[in-house]
């Protein structure tokens, strides 16, 4: 419990209006894309870097747990207040401070959305490619905090490729700055790479330096069916053999495309075993070439259809068919277990076989598409909620699939992070060195544990508290 | 009316991934998780899990939709928020009794000379109360009533409701198809013309329309204060009033009553049924006569005028997007722009915009701009809500456009 002492202090830093003791408002921040609800004591809103400062000091003095939150779209619980306390929202820190268009360089706050950002940039002719799928919600800060991925990362990488420099307020309440806005920096730790990817753990983020790259000219999207996932499997490493990497290469298993036949009604070919969705960027009288190229490479791997895009509305249809997919899962009404495991792109066609291995082990449809180009699959093992065993099956296939990826050097998250979902698998891909090693960062930066505690790992204190139903 | 819990499933169908958070109007305008759909969503819940009672907090959250239903075209389940929202906005009054606001809403809509003598007291008390400001198109004035935002102009209400005029025809009573007008209150008091627009259109296509003075209120504006039984009051009355004539089409003017006749009628009961299956907004009928084909057919004019078009919500819920802009593009006086988010909710939203009218003004401004930027001197709709909310919108924006009903276009085109 929060003392009332503590509250009108709040009310001081960030303005009456932004915090809230309410049953209502602490209802609307206690859930996110997991769907998960922990019911937080007290929700803030803070309206700038000073302010985020003081309450942490303040949270550091009272021991209050404090969860800080971006748009709330996490699929591992990272903004969850699972053991009660505070939640910091931070969407009133929306503001772009500055795209320096001579050095490529851009100063946000943390609460400005990740697809408000892309259109500034290009309409300025520049380009930041971190694409996760709900960038047309997700915040910088939220995507900073998990680092995020998408589609493009194959060719440009990921979230924290483009961060180069942080402000960010510690859990005992000190404002820090990392990086800056140079290319090249190595002036003592690179902290900005430590705390992108830290889930919230370690600090909160008020304001970010972010690299931006020139908008290529043109892009060329084409689909391909294939008569096996085999096939499929092979033409990704084939094409990245033939050194050409795509900017995206996003694949669908046979039971995603049956899947969106029945509910989304999709004409394939009779027999297509799966396909991939190939898009290239460029200067655009080079991608005609490329796509020739990769046609050529995976002619002979079981190609039953190939659509090339000639314009945009023929390129729109084709991500219509991968954006349908999840619309179309959820139409089998069955609970998804989805998971976003990532291996060495050649280790692909072995994953494959080994997760249909699986699904047969389990006897539960286990669905695959995702972004195959940088070996990064989401999983879906399909359960259905009111039959116990197959729930209870589906969490050993769980388990299962990430002892397969990891067989194989992979990793059990590329793009979604540890939070809450993943927790208990942690000590299954870290060695006990490795994860007392954080745990000995996190304890130093964090003394009291204050600064969303409850995720990434395991056995951190106490059982989460204060769950809804 | 479906009671909360009947929309438990829906409910559950919200994986709460925020991609409402994409296109709520009110989301945008306030950037509060209370103004979007997974917000009000998880909300219902608790409220139905006894998590949370009517508080204030939670009437107004509640409070914060404009119905527009745009959450449900994004959402990837299709949860439908507005009807989850109205179900809750009744659970609330079934709790607390209707608000005072509500109350009112629901007592002045549901008693037909009332409203006709509002009408006429509008006018009179206008004259009396409110400051005329200088504008283009002459409609506008302040309106200091309670219940409506001091600073918002209004159109001046109708001294003789359209059911009250005499209409005169040109053609025979004995014409096919047959054709009933359902007015609605906004066409009735506020915009008369428009009604006489349509009898004119329609009768130039040789179809005779039969005026039914027995009907009142569509339902929608007691659906969005969260009077359930007003809505079913209102629907009975019309039900009633229609029945009485022998019709092959029920024709609307007004996309909420649109939606209230065609989206909310069938929920009531089967009775209902022969009479939403008949009942087509008049572009959609129009389009099927080919009045497109006899409009192009007409010399096009030298002197054309930019015209814009704003999706109504409950047009384009309902796919009637295509039939508007194909009229606009065929009259010989107007050059047809596409303005941006044309598809975007107005802000008006029914009883929102009174509790709101702060929040309605950031939307209406947003809509306001897109007009400007397009270039267009006339933004036409078919929803006379939106005219008000758009008119005053582009009078607070300082923005030379004028509103019109896309049907007072056709008729100026008419020959």
């Amino acid at each position: 419990m929060i003392s009332e002492k503590v509250i009108q202090e709040l009310k001081e830093i960030c303005g009456s209006k932004f915090v809230s003791c309410e049953k209502t408002d602490r209802v609307l921040y206690s859930y996110d894309a997991t769907r998960k609800q922990f019911l937080p004591d007290v929700v803030v809103h803070p309206a700038d870097a000073r302010a985020v400062s003081r309450i942490m000091t303040l949270a550091h003095h009272h021991r209050i747990p404090v969860y800080p939150r971006g748009s709330g779209t996490g699929f591992t619980g990272g903004a969850l207040p699972v053991h009660g306390g505070m939640v910091m929202g931070m969407s009133r820190m929306n503001r772009i401070l500055d795209i320096d268009q001579e050095n490529l360089v851009a100063v946000v706050e943390p609460g400005v959305v990740t697809g408000d950002f892309q259109k500034a940039v290009e309409a300025l002719g520049l380009f930041y490619p971190p694409d996760p799928a709900s960038l047309k919600v997700s915040s910088l800060g939220g995507n900073v905090a998990e680092c995020a991925g998408g589609p493009r990362c194959v060719k440009y990488g990921v979230t924290k490729d483009y961060v180069i420099g942080l402000e960010v307020v510690t859990p005992t309440g000190d404002r820090i700055e990392t990086g800056g806005t140079t290319m090249k920096g190595v002036v003592g730790y690179d902290l900005t790479k430590l705390f992108c990817g830290s889930e919230g753990t370690l600090a909160v983020i008020t304001k970010i330096i972010l690299k931006l790259l020139p908008k290529p000219q043109a892009k060329k999207t084409m689909l391909v069916v294939f008569d096996a996932i085999d096939g499929a499997a092979k033409a990704v490493s084939a094409i990245i053999r033939e050194k050409i990497i795509p900017a995206t290469l996003e694949f669908m298993d046979g039971r995603t495309l049956d899947c969106l036949r029945q509910t989304a009604g999709l004409a394939m070919p009779e027999g297509a075993g799966a396909a991939l969705i190939i898009e290239v960027d460029g200067d655009r009288e080079f991608l005609d070439k490329q796509i020739q190229r990769i046609l050529a490479v995976i002619e002979s791997l079981g190609v039953l259809e190939n659509r090339v895009a000639n314009t945009f509305e023929e390129s729109e249809e084709i991500w219509k068919i991968r954006r349908a997919i999840s619309p179309s899962l959820k139409k089998l009404g069955l609970e998804k277990f989805n998971e976003d495991i990532c291996v060495p792109r050649s280790k692909l066609p072995e994953m494959i076989r080994r997760i249909e291995k699986i699904s047969d082990q389990y006897n539960l449809p286990i669905v695959n598409f995702g972004h195959a180009g940088d070996g990064n699959i989401h999983v879906n093992i399909m359960a259905d909620k009111a039959d116990a065993k197959q729930m209870a099956d589906a969490e050993y296939a769980v388990e299962a699939l990430f002892r397969a990826t990891l067989a194989l050097g992979g990793t059990m998250s590329g793009e979604h992070g540890v939070g809450i979902m993943k927790a208990p698998y942690l000590s299954l891909e870290l060695s006990s060195q490795s994860i007392l090693y954080m745990k000995t960062l996190k304890k130093a930066l964090d003394p009291h544990n204050i600064l969303n505690p409850g995720k990434i790992f395991p056995d951190d204190d106490a059982p989460l508290s204060g769950e809804m139903k | 009316m479906k009671a909360l819990e009947q929309y438990r499933q829906w409910c559950q169908a919200c994986v709460k991934c925020g991609a409402c958070r994409a296109t709520c109007p009110v989301f945008k305008a306030e950037n509060q998780e209370g103004g979007v759909a997974r917000g009000k969503i998880t909300l219902a819940q608790a409220m139905m899990d006894g998590q949370i009672f009517a508080e204030d907090r939670l009437v107004h959250d509640l409070s914060q939709c404009l119905l527009c239903g745009s959450c449900t075209n994004l959402c990837p389940n299709q949860v439908p928020t507005h009807e989850i929202v109205a179900a809750a906005r009744r659970e609330v009054a079934n709790q607390k009794g209707l608000s005072g606001f509500g109350q009112g809403v629901a007592a002045l809509l549901t008693h037909k000379t009332a409203m006709d003598w509002m009408s006429k007291g509008g006018d009179l008390a206008s004259r009396l109360l409110c400051r005329q400001i200088p504008d283009t198109s002459g409609l506008k004035l302040r309106f200091p009533v309670p219940g409506i935002p001091r600073e918002r102009t209004f159109p001046k209400p109708s001294f003789k409701p359209f059911l009250k005029r005499d209409i005169r025809q040109t053609v025979s009573p004995s014409a096919s198809p047959r054709v009933l007008f359902f007015t609605g209150c906004g066409i009735n008091y506020l915009y008369p013309e428009i009604g006489e627009c349509l009898v004119r259109i329609l009768n130039f296509m040789g179809v005779y329309v039969t005026l039914v003075d027995e009907q009142g209120c569509c339902g929608l504006p007691a659906l969005s204060a969260g009077a359930g039984d007003a809505v079913d009051t209102l629907a009975q009355r019309n039900l009633k009033a229609l029945k009485i004539h022998a019709f092959d089409y029920v024709l609307t003017a007004c996309a909420s009553c649109h939606g209230a006749l065609a989206g909310i009628y069938p929920t009531l009961g089967a009775d209902y049924q022969p009479f939403v299956e008949k009942t087509r907004d008049v572009m959609d009928f129009v389009m099927d006569m080919d009045l497109v084909g006899r409009l192009a057919s007409l010399p096009r004019s030298e002197d054309r005028i930019k015209v814009t078009y704003h999706d109504p919500c409950h047009l384009r819920n309902h796919g009637l997007t295509q039939a508007p802009r194909q009229l606009l593009s065929a009259l010989p006086q107007v050059d047809y722009v596409e303005m941006a988010d044309a598809a975007t909710c107005c802000g008006l939203g029914g009883t929102f915009s009174v509790h709101h009218y702060e929040t309605s003004q950031k939307i209406g401004d947003q809509k306001a701009n897109h007009v400007a930027q397009s270039g267009a001197k006339i933004v036409a709709t078919a929803c006379p809500g939106c005219m008000i909310q758009l008119q005053d919108s582009l009078n607070r924006q300082n923005i030379p456009a004028r509103v019109a009903h896309l049907l007072e276009l056709v008729c100026q085109a008419l020959p």
